[in-house]
């Protein structure tokens, strides 16, 4: 399938694949292989996809990845447990304080303890606000790509308020390292409620705002709608998760079916469409912000008092053993898998990206479509790269 | 010798004063109209816009364009380089030469052809080759399918365009562009009341002819990087640059020229409208006056004296437009129609200007498919339905001496306006619910 994974990787041309000869196809043969990518304006980071054109018609696809890898999951055999705790910021680094939640539960269950009830609401806040805020990132730059040039400084307006709340918080606005394993470290700061319903409340209209845009723009259903389809079982065997499977239809979200933090306490709606296309996905995305602004309300009406940190020792050594938790993140399960030998580094760390098994379903969506959809079915699947290249 | 010079340059002395003005002062507009657009950009996307060079941005075009000058020349190795070196050339200089025959006010026009509209239109539609040219020179795969993708979409929408431009003729019974507008004068009506369909054909055409948003398939940067462009930097991207944006000025131009009544003052035979006269001088003043206002609070000494400089230039402006409203004899009394003309004109063309880049940054851009299918399942059919549409009104209209009806003008128009309207109704909903899924080849 890859013709790079055949041969050694070091003498693939990262440029260009000098084994279509681009000359005389160009005006001659009905095939034409472009590079998109890595440095392209809409792969979002630096995806690199390789398009077999004809005419402007996708025939083929083959996205190439790693141009980002890190070795995260390396990195995590040589720390110990707190210190490994602020890598994972920088894998989806416009949904950091979800990454955190995510390895900290996990190490928790992995030692058997649990964060205090006070801890694991204001968890929730803080982790509901993020994911408002990787979907207004991700409104805004898919707008963006299919043309849209306004929307995004609408979206990022409101992003600055939920970065203000996490600076406020911790003083960090991207990469947060918010949480930490066993609680938080920081108390509430006193304007948290208070900030969170006035964004909350302030944001209801806002979302209408983006909607008024875009929802019934004949050019953008025109652009989203029909494009990028993904049946639920193809979605379903991908693995995909988040956004991507609900708006094909499946009723799947961690929140519920496996709670974790405090969401067993709130009412939300999951919402789900039924083509799943580019335009379901929008909508869903559309509906989750909202949802996440009701479990926000929700939450800050009642914060429990007492203490934000279970206790544990200052070193770590969680007993030998496994565990594989997983969250909802924005972007779909976002899963860490732990072993630990009974030291204080663990011996192997497996994270489960959703935007890299999300990203599988790039070469079934975008068959048969036009370039121009390419960007749009990138924007839609919600990649970040230094998650899928980890 | 010298005698026989004068005497064979002395008619051609004007226009050649006139072309060079327009040669000097065009690249200056053109920034100046993107520095409008960043303004407009910014103020509907809640942020300021370009604040730093000069108050407010007042000089960021200058700054651009020096910049532009001074980078350095790139001609990509395997590029055709002669036709690299000359295909933005011929963009800039179709988009100029179509300025030749554009009336900016009842003097102000360099040549006054019978045929200027099919002049306009016949060089406007080269700055094409210069496109093509350009993409093919370059040798990439994104210049090449940008320029394709620019040839086919204007040879689409020119049909619409054109169409639309004939309904405008045919009111007008002429193609010389001075005529047209006279001839809107002595009706005392602008064509975009009798023919407002054709109006909105020509606006929507328009913006696509000239590859602005939502129709800039050609330069999408999102899928192309930047289309036919994307090899050129420094100087020859500002000769494109300066292209697109002559080319905006020159369908503004025609449009104003067409259907809003050129250099006519709205409500221009009514008496009782005189006082619209004194609104060049008093917007004038009012800009004179807030530039006033603002100097003291700029930051650098530098802008301070700018912004005063601003000023003065507008109530210099704001002098000339008051001396023929207040004068009205004499040398300075017919400076009139030429001055106010001029204004008007200007100002018409800025609002057109001010609808393009209103709709590109509210809409989304089309793929190229839908681009197409909007272009000849919709506008050419519509732009046919609309021609025999006018033609009909303008025959029930004509008087019965002259072989017509001698029908009320509006309700010769709303008859023929409402059949059309309903025309395209029938054509959008024939045109809905396209099957779901991938578009394929035998779709196309």
């Amino acid at each position: 399938m890859n013709d790079f994974l055949k041969t050694d990787a070091r003498e693939v041309d990262p440029v260009l694949d000098h084994s279509v000869d681009v000359e005389t196809t160009v005006l001659g043969a009905d095939e034409i292989i472009i590079n998109m990518g890595p440095q392209h304006p809409s792969t979002h980071g630096v995806l690199r996809v390789k398009l077999k054109l004809d005419g402007e018609k996708v025939v083929g696809s083959e996205c190439i990845i790693g141009y980002l890898h890190r070795g995260v999951e390396k990195i995590a055999e040589h720390r110990t447990y707190q210190q490994f705790a602020p890598y994972v910021d920088r894998m989806d680094y416009v949904a950091a304080v979800s990454n955190g939640l995510g390895y900290c539960e996990a190490v928790e269950k992995l030692m058997g303890v649990e964060a205090p009830p006070r801890a694991r609401v204001i968890r929730t806040i803080l982790t509901e606000l993020q994911r408002i805020a990787s979907h207004l990132v991700w409104l805004g730059t898919h707008a963006l790509d299919i043309g849209a040039l306004t929307p995004v400084f609408y979206c990022f307006r409101e992003r600055e308020e939920i970065l203000k709340i996490f600076e406020k918080y911790c003083g960090a606005r991207l990469t947060t390292h918010a949480f930490r394993i066993g609680g938080l470290q920081y108390e509430a700061y006193d304007e948290l409620e208070a900030d969170t319903e006035r964004f909350c409340k302030d944001f209801e209209t806002k979302v209408d705002e983006y909607e008024t845009l875009l929802t019934e723009n004949r050019i953008w259903i025109g652009r989203t709608k029909g494009i990028g389809i993904i049946s639920a079982e193809d979605a379903i065997a991908i693995g995909a998760t988040g956004p991507v499977i609900r708006a094909s239809g499946v009723e799947w979200d961690i929140r519920k079916a496996a709670p974790y933090a405090a969401y067993d306490q709130y009412k939300f709606d999951i919402p789900t469409g039924k083509n799943g296309d580019t335009y379901d996905r929008y909508l869903v995305r559309m509906e989750e912000m909202r949802q996440s602004s009701r479990i926000c309300l929700q939450a800050i009406q009642n914060i429990p008092t007492g203490p934000i940190m279970a206790r544990i020792g200052k070193v770590l050594k969680p007993p030998p053993g496994e565990v594989y938790h997983a969250i909802e993140a924005p972007k779909g399960e976002l899963g860490y898998y732990i072993i630990s030998d009974g030291t204080t580094q663990p011996y192997r760390v497996r994270i489960r990206p959703p935007s890299f098994v999300n990203l599988q379903a790039f070469d079934t969506m975008v068959k048969g479509h036009l370039v121009a959809d390419v960007v749009a079915i990138i924007g839609t699947l919600d990649i970040v790269l230094g998650e899928v290249d980890r | 010798m010298l005698q026989d010079l004068y005497i064979f340059f002395k008619p051609h002395l004007f226009p050649l004063l006139y072309a060079l003005v327009i040669v000097a002062v065009l690249p200056l507009l053109a920034g100046y109209v993107v520095l409008l657009e960043r303004k407009v950009m910014a103020d509907m996307q809640a942020r300021l816009g370009p604040m730093r060079v000069g108050p407010h941005g007042l000089l960021q075009p200058i700054a651009d364009a020096v910049k532009l000058l001074m980078k350095e020349d790139i001609i990509p190795e395997s590029a055709d380089k002669w036709i690299f070196w000359l295909a933005p050339l011929l963009s800039v200089t179709a988009g100029m030469v179509a300025m030749a025959a554009l009336p900016f006010g009842p003097v102000f026009q360099i040549a006054n052809l019978n045929v200027g509209l099919l002049f306009i239109l016949g060089i406007g539609s080269m700055g094409i080759f210069g496109i093509v040219l350009g993409g093919w020179a370059s040798n990439s795969h994104y210049s090449l399918l940008g320029a394709l993708r620019s040839a086919a979409q204007l040879v689409s929408y020119e049909t619409a365009a054109g169409m639309a431009v004939v309904s405008g003729v045919i009111l007008g019974g002429t193609l010389n562009t001075a005529e047209l507008v006279n001839v809107q004068s002595e009706q005392h009506v602008w064509f975009i009341f009798v023919a407002p369909i054709g109006f909105f054909l020509y606006l929507v055409a328009s913006i696509a002819e000239t590859n602005r948003a939502p129709f800039d398939l050609p330069e999408a940067e999102s899928e192309l990087v930047a289309g036919y462009m994307t090899e050129y930097s420094g100087f020859r991207w500002a000769l494109y640059f300066l292209a697109e944006y002559t080319n905006m000025i020159v369908v503004a131009s025609i449009a104003t020229t067409l259907f809003l009544g050129g250099w006519l003052r709205p409500f221009a035979s009514t008496k009782a409208f005189n006082f619209l006269d004194y609104v060049p001088m008093l917007l004038m003043l009012l800009v004179a006056g807030y530039s006033l206002y603002r100097a003291p609070k700029q930051p650098v000494p530098i802008q301070k004296l700018v912004m005063v400089a601003v000023a003065f230039l507008c109530l210099g402006l704001a002098a000339i437009l008051a001396a023929p409203v207040f004068i009205k004899t004499g040398m300075i009394g017919a400076m009139m129609p030429g001055v106010h003309g001029a204004f008007w004109f200007l100002f018409k063309v800025g609002i057109y200007l001010y609808v393009f880049l209103w709709l590109r940054f509210t809409f989304p851009r089309y793929r190229f498919d839908q681009l197409m299918k909007l272009g000849w399942h919709f506008l050419i059919p519509v732009s046919i339905v609309n021609v025999f549409g006018v033609a009909i009104a303008s025959y029930l209209h004509r008087s019965e001496e002259t072989g017509g009806h001698g029908w009320n003008l509006w309700a010769a128009v709303a008859l023929t306006t409402v059949i059309t309207l309903l025309a395209a109704a029938w054509l959008t909903k024939k045109g809905e619910n396209p099957p779901p899924g991938p578009v394929t080849a035998e779709k196309f």
